[in-house]
């Protein structure tokens, strides 16, 4: 399995042809307390920068996109009920949606740990 | 991932950001700052939540130094003042606050503040965002015999919370004696302190205006107490809004009038009956007839918050739009406040707001939504 990032601080985790797709520790940590997650349904279809889904902390709403394209395949219900899940483990049970992937491709141009790590810290 | 912060941290323009006195302290304690009112203000130390609670369970220690401190003196400085004010400044006894508005001509809010008066002088607190608007409409609306001062020498603190009154007694004994709305002077460490039994978190609490140079140590002294923390903006507002008290620029505006806004408490009888003031004919046609717009809660079905700018519907019928909304944390659920029209405005009318173009169920509901814990004096 492989972990890739992007810069609007999202992760991928890459198993196959399936994506699991959530917010870093960094950007929890930016949004604060978080008291609502809208996740995208089974079955729908993202383009790359498409808009999939919406984190609501105490005081702002942010959007969360597709960081690559895809057709959603499953979102995580645990944050329905607990979404400070995000908060308190957000690069593992605070996952947000599984995509299928649609074009492998677009994975070349993200960036790995070490890399996303040096992004941040030039923050 | 992009966060849509605006509706905490006002659009700035191209112009610097000023520092308040206790810029480093706050950095020091870790604050994320943000731009607001002009300044950079912390927005949160430990956490909006946190603070939230603590300030509700224990003493939550805000820096308000962004807010405009006036001075009044002078010639008739009442009368004056009473020609902008729709309060009964020429009731007000030494020692005493209230809570007031300057109104426009149409009768349309240009500031909500709090006015006291002191031993020499009325003292007068405005918002910090409208603070210059404000000074250059009393400068050109009071006659030449009214002195204005504008204290920005002055830094602003605020304790608020059940155990504010003893810790703030710990460091200036004899402030426990105040009773809410009054104010009085003080002195610690060498500075001349004015202290109002006050807030914004509908708490106990004090309001202190200090020596900037003084703030810091203060700030220290207090926040060395086991009952104190920083507490920054994020949850200034959402303890504000539990209390059902309105932002200035949010809730109030030159577009709404106070009787709609529900500050008929900020109307003074005699005031009512003698007129004279800016927005009197306004104040009185709502005050007798009702207003045909109203501020009121809104409690939120479900989880997903509404925010400033969402359109409420009673049925296919836009009805209103929110002003102010988010998660609360005492009430552990979303609540709003809104402009509803008067036929709305009642208590349980059920109605909508729009969420990125899902309609969320919603009841008007009483404010505030988290009781009040003033220390009034008793009758």
């Amino acid at each position: 399995m492989s972990r890739y990032f992007t810069d609007e601080h999202e992760w991928i985790d890459v198993e196959g042809e399936i994506a699991t797709v959530g917010i870093t520790d960094y950007a929890q940590e930016q949004l604060g307390d978080i008291v609502f997650v809208e996740l995208p349904a089974e079955g729908a279809k993202f383009e790359k920068g498409d808009d999939a889904a919406v984190v609501e902390s105490v005081k702002a709403a942010s959007d969360v996109y597709a960081p690559i394209s895809g057709e959603v395949v499953e979102a995580n219900g645990a944050l329905e009920d607990e979404p400070a899940l995000v908060n308190s483990d957000p690069e593992e049970d605070g996952w947000f949606f599984k995509l299928r992937i649609a074009d492998a491709s677009e994975l070349e141009g993200l960036m790995n740990e070490a890399a996303y790590k040096k992004f941040v810290a030039g923050l | 991932m992009s966060a849509d912060v605006h509706d905490i941290t006002e659009a700035e323009g191209d112009i610097p950001l000023m520092a308040l006195p206790l810029d480093a302290w706050h950095r020091a304690k870790g604050a994320r700052m943000v731009a607001f009112a002009g300044y950079e203000m912390p927005i949160q130390y430990e956490g909006i939540m946190a603070e939230h609670n603590w300030t509700r369970d224990h003493a939550g220690l805000f820096d308000v130094s962004h807010m405009g401190q006036l001075s009044f003196t002078g010639e008739d400085v009442d009368g004056a003042l009473e020609a902008l004010l729709p309060g009964d400044i020429k009731g007000l006894k030494v020692g005493h606050q209230r809570y007031s508005l300057l109104l426009d001509e149409e009768g349309g809010v240009l500031d909500d503040l709090m006015v006291s008066r002191r031993a020499d002088d009325i003292y007068m607190v405005v918002n910090g965002a409208t603070k210059y608007d404000d000074i250059g409409w009393m400068i050109e609306h009071l006659p030449d015999d009214v002195t204005m001062n504008h204290m920005d020498e002055q830094a602003l603190l605020a304790l608020q919370g059940p155990e504010a009154a003893a810790a703030l007694a710990a460091v200036v004994p004899g402030v426990d004696a105040l009773y809410f709305m009054q104010c009085a002077a003080f002195a610690w460490n060498g500075h001349a302190l004015w202290i109002s039994r006050s807030g914004y978190t509908g708490e106990d609490g004090f309001e202190i205006s200090v020596p900037a140079e003084g703030a810091e140590a203060l700030a220290d002294a207090l926040c060395a107490l086991p009952q104190v923390k920083p507490i920054g903006l994020g949850a200034r507002d959402s303890l504000r809004l539990e209390a059902g008290l309105p932002l200035y620029g949010h809730d109030l505006s030159p577009d709404t009038s106070p009787v709609g806004a529900g500050l008929g408490f900020a109307l003074s009888k005699r005031r009512r009956e003698e007129g004279g003031y800016f927005g009197h004919a306004r104040v009185m046609k709502e005050w007798t007839g009702g207003a045909p717009a109203k501020w009121v809660g809104l409690a939120i079905e479900g989880k997903l918050p509404a925010r400033e700018g969402a359109l409420i519907f009673a049925g296919a019928k836009q009805v209103g739009t929110v002003t102010s909304g988010g998660f609360a944390p005492t009430v552990g659920a979303p609540i709003a406040a809104g402009w509803v029209d008067a036929g709305s405005a009642a208590v349980d009318t059920p109605l909508e707001i729009e969420v990125r173009g899902k309609r969320i169920a919603a009841k008007v509901a009483a404010m505030p939504f988290v009781p009040h814990r003033y220390h009034r004096q008793p009758k």
